[in-house]
C-alpha cells in the first residue's frame, strides 16, 4: 500500500465529516459521489494491473461517481428540496459523534486480528468509520434523500473493506453487487418522487400512519 | 436446464412489458409459471451435476425451497388472472413484470452455491418486491414501501459485510480465498475463529432482518398489511424461504465449524423471542392483514427454534418451512378476497365474511385452524414433531415456552379471525363489486387441499428429500 492510497483514504474520512456537517443536500450528494470515485481509484493503486481490475475500477467510478449521483440529483430537483431541516441529531452533535466513532474505529482496528500484510493500513479504520457515519446519517436525518445518502455511505464503508479481498470477489459478484446497488437507488429515487407527490414533502417523520397503537 | 429456471421468467417479464393490453397481459403469468413448475419437477427428479466452477448446484435444500416457491408462485399466478380482472383500471405492467423477475431471482437463490451470487439474487428479490408492495399507489402503501426498502436494504448490506468477514477469515487462516459453499464447509473448522464469529453474527442479523425475525421484523406488518393479498402470499411464503435458505447456508458452515453449538443457541433464543413478540402483538389486532404479518413472525420463529434444537427437529423444521409457505398462501389469498368484498381490512367493519364471501370465509377459517397447528392439517404434524423433539432432547424449558406461545397465539388470532368470519354482518355496509367467483377461489382451494393432504400423508419422494436436506444440516439422515 503506498502513501497516495493512504492520502485518498484520509480524504474518504474527511468526506464523511463533510456529509455529517452539512444541511445542503446537493453538496452531500456530490461529496458522496467524490467518495465513490475515490473508492473506484483505490483498487487500482493497491492491486497489480489486470483486466478484471480495470473493469471493476471503471464500473465503480461510472456507477458511484456518475449514475447514482445523477439519479439522486434528479430526485432532489423533482421534489424541489434543497436542505435538510431540523434533523433528529443536529449537525454539531453529528460531527462530535462522527469524530468519536472515527477515533473508536482506529482503536478498534488496531486490536483486530488482521492478516500480517494488512496490519497498520488505513483501510480497516476508514471502512469502519465510514460505515458508522453512514448509520449516523441514516438514523439522524428526516428527509428521505438524506437517508438514501446514509445508506450509500454505509455501502461505501463496506466496499472499502472489500479492498482487502479483491481476489476473493470474482468479477461477476462485484458487478452484480454494483448493479443491485444501482437498481436499489433507482427504485428509491422513484419512491421518493411518489412520497413528495403524496405528502407534498419528503419528510419521513410524516410517514406515521402505520404505527402500532 | 438449470439456467432455464432463471432465464424463462426473465423472458416472460420482457413479454409482459410488450403486451399492451391489461387483461391479456395477466395471462402471461400462469403460462410462464406452469412452464417453470414443469422444469422444476424435471430438475428435482434428476438434478444435473454442478456447473463448471461449482457456482450452480441444486442440492436437497435448494430443491425444497425451489419446489415450495414454484408451487406457490403457480397458484398465485392463477389467482393473479382473476384478481387483476377486478382491477383493470390500474395499470398492471409493472406488477406482472416484477412478479416474474422476482420468480427468476428466487430460483437463482435456490440454485446458487456461491455465497456472493446468493447474496446478489437475494438483494434482487428485495428490490423487485418494492414496486409490488406499492401496487395500490396510496399514502399508506408508500410508507410501507419506504420502510421495507430501507430496513431490508440496510439489513442485506450488513449481510454483505458478514460475507466479507467470512472471506477475510479465509485470508487470515491462509486458506484458498473463496466464497464457494462446499469449500467453506470443508474448511470451516480451520477458518480464523474471530472473523468467522463476527461473520456469523453479521449474517444472522442481515438475513434475519430479511426473514423478519424479532426484533428485526418492524417492516413486516406494514409491508404485509399494505401489499395486495397476492403479493403478501409471495412475501410470506416465498421470500421468507429464500432468506431462510441463505441462513441455512450459513448454518451449514456453522455446524461444520467448532461454533455450531453456540450458533444453535443464538437461533433458539431468537426463535423464541420472535414467537413471544408475535404472541404479544397478535392480541387485539384490529387489522386482519397486519395480524397475518405477526403470524409470519411467529412461524419464522418456529422454524428458527427447530434449527436451534438441531438433530431430529431439523426434519420437522424443514417440513414446517413448506407447510408454512403453503398455508400462508391460503391465508393471504382468501384474506385478499375478503378485503375486496368489504373494501376494508379493519375488524370493525369486516364481520360475517362467511355470509358475504362463503368460500373465502371458509378458506380463511380453515387456514387459520391450520396455521395455529390444529389437526388434521400439515402444520400440526411439523409443530408436533418440533415439540416432541424439544422434550425428547430434555430441553423442557424450550418445549414448555413453545407450547405456551402457541396457545397464546391461538387465542390472540382466534379473537380476530372468529368475528371476521362468523360475526354478524354490520348493517349499512358499503356496496362492493367483489363476490366469490371461481378464478379467485380455486387457487387457494388447491393450496388448502395440499395442506390437508400433507397433514395426513407425506409422499415418499418428499420424505426422502426432507431427510436428505436435514442430513445436509447435520441432522440424522
Amino acid at each position: 500500500m503506498n502513501s497516495l492510497a493512504d492520502q485518498l483514504l484520509v480524504l474518504c474520512l474527511l468526506i464523511n465529516f463533510a456529509v455529517l456537517g452539512t444541511s445542503r443536500l446537493a453538496f452531500s450528494v456530490r461529496s458522496v459521489a467524490v467518495q465513490g470515485v475515490l473508492l473506484g481509484v483505490l483498487p487500482a493503486l493497491v492491486h497489480p494491473f489486470s483486466w478484471h481490475l480495470a473493469f471493476i475500477v471503471v464500473s465503480i467510478i461510472l456507477v458511484k461517481g456518475g449514475l447514482i449521483p445523477v439519479l439522486i440529483i434528479r430526485a432532489i430537483k423533482k421534489a424541489e428540496i434543497e436542505r435538510e431541516f431540523s434533523p433528529f441529531i443536529g449537525y454539531i452533535p453529528s460531527l462530535v459523534l462522527g469524530a468519536l466513532f472515527t477515533s473508536l474505529a482506529f482503536i478498534f482496528a488496531a486490536k483486530l486480528p488482521l492478516a500480517p500484510e494488512h496490519e497498520g493500513l488505513l483501510v480497516v479504520p476508514a471502512a469502519a468509520a465510514t460505515l458508522m457515519s453512514g448509520f449516523l446519517v441514516l438514523m439522524g436525518r428526516r428527509k428521505a434523500i438524506s437517508q438514501v445518502l446514509g445508506y450509500l455511505l454505509m455501502e461505501n464503508g463496506i466496499f472499502l473493506f472489500g479492498l482487502l479481498l479483491a481476489d476473493a470477489m470474482p468479477v461477476m459478484v462485484e458487478a452484480g453487487a454494483l448493479l443491485d446497488l444501482l437498481v436499489g437507488i433507482f427504485v428509491m429515487g422513484i419512491v421518493i418522487n411518489h412520497i413528495s407527490r403524496e405528502f407534498s414533502s419528503i419528510d419521513t417523520s410524516r410517514l406515521s400512519a402505520l404505527r402500532e397503537e | 436446464m438449470m439456467w432455464a429456471l432463471v432465464l424463462l421468467p426473465l423472458l416472460g417479464a420482457a413479454l409482459t412489458w410488450l403486451v399492451p393490453d391489461n387483461r391479456r397481459r395477466a395471462w402471461v403469468l400462469p403460462v410462464v409459471s406452469l412452464a417453470h413448475l414443469a422444469i422444476t419437477a424435471a430438475l428435482i427428479a434428476e438434478a444435473p451435476a454442478a456447473s463448471p466452477g461449482g457456482w450452480i448446484l441444486l442440492d436437497a435444500l435448494g430443491k425444497l425451497v425451489l419446489a415450495g416457491n414454484s408451487v406457490l408462485f403457480t397458484v398465485c399466478s392463477l389467482y393473479a388472472v382473476g384478481y387483476l380482472a377486478y382491477r383493470l383500471k390500474r395499470p398492471n405492467r409493472v406488477l406482472c413484470a416484477s412478479l416474474l423477475v422476482c420468480l427468476s431471482a428466487t430460483s437463482l437463490v435456490a440454485i446458487s452455491h456461491h455465497l456472493g451470487l446468493l447474496w446478489i439474487a437475494l438483494e434482487a428479490t428485495t428490490l423487485t418486491m418494492a414496486p409490488l408492495i406499492y401496487f395500490n399507489h396510496n399514502a399508506r402503501s408508500i410508507e410501507a414501501t419506504w420502510k421495507y426498502l430501507l430496513i431490508c436494504s440496510v439489513g442485506i448490506a450488513i449481510a454483505l459485510l458478514g460475507l466479507f468477514f467470512l472471506a477475510y477469515s479465509t485470508i487470515v487462516a491462509r486458506q484458498e480465498v473463496t466464497l464457494l459453499l462446499p469449500t467453506l464447509i470443508n474448511n470451516a473448522a480451520g477458518l480464523h475463529p474471530g472473523w468467522r464469529h463476527a461473520a456469523f453474527i453479521f449474517l444472522l442479523v442481515g438475513f434475519g432482518s430479511k426473514m423478519g425475525l424479532a426484533p428485526l421484523h418492524t417492516w413486516k406488518p406494514d409491508a404485509y398489511g399494505e401489499a395486495p393479498g397476492l403479493v403478501g402470499a409471495l412475501l410470506a411464503g416465498g421470500l421468507v424461504n429464500c432468506a431462510l435458505l441463505a441462513l441455512l447456508r450459513v448454518y451449514q458452515i456453522a455446524v461444520a465449524s467448532t461454533e455450531g453449538a453456540l450458533f444453535q443457541e443464538v437461533l433458539l433464543v431468537m426463535g423464541l423471542v420472535s414467537m413471544a413478540f408475535a404472541a404479544v402483538f397478535m392480541a387485539r389486532q384490529s387489522d386482519f392483514k397486519r395480524m397475518l404479518a405477526y403470524s409470519s413472525v411467529e412461524h419464522v420463529g418456529i422454524i428458527t427454534v427447530a434449527l436451534g434444537l438441531g438433530h431430529g427437529a431439523l426434519f420437522a423444521g424443514l417440513l414446517h418451512m413448506i407447510n408454512n409457505s403453503l398455508t400462508k398462501g391460503v391465508l393471504f389469498l382468501s384474506c385478499g378476497n375478503i378485503h375486496r368484498a368489504y373494501n376494508s381490512k379493519s375488524t370493525q367493519f369486516v364481520r360475517g365474511a362467511i355470509r358475504r364471501t362463503p368460500w373465502s370465509g371458509a378458506l380463511f377459517m380453515a387456514a387459520f385452524l391450520a396455521i395455529t397447528g390444529s389437526p388434521p392439517f400439515a402444520p400440526f404434524v411439523s409443530e408436533f414433531l418440533i415439540v416432541s423433539s424439544a422434550f425428547g432432547q430434555g430441553n423442557h424449558v424450550t418445549g414448555a415456552l413453545f407450547l405456551l406461545f402457541l396457545a397464546l397465539i391461538f387465542i390472540g388470532m382466534a379473537s380476530t379471525v372468529l368475528p371476521v368470519v362468523l360475526g354478524e354482518v354490520p348493517k349499512d355496509l358499503e356496496r362492493t363489486r367483489y363476490r366469490d367467483a371461481f378464478p379467485t377461489v380455486f387457487p387457494p382451494l388447491i393450496l388448502m387441499g395440499i395442506v390437508l393432504v400433507l397433514g395426513v400423508w407425506i409422499p415418499e419422494p418428499l420424505r426422502v428429500l426432507l431427510h436428505d436436506a436435514a442430513a445436509l444440516l447435520g441432522g440424522e439422515a
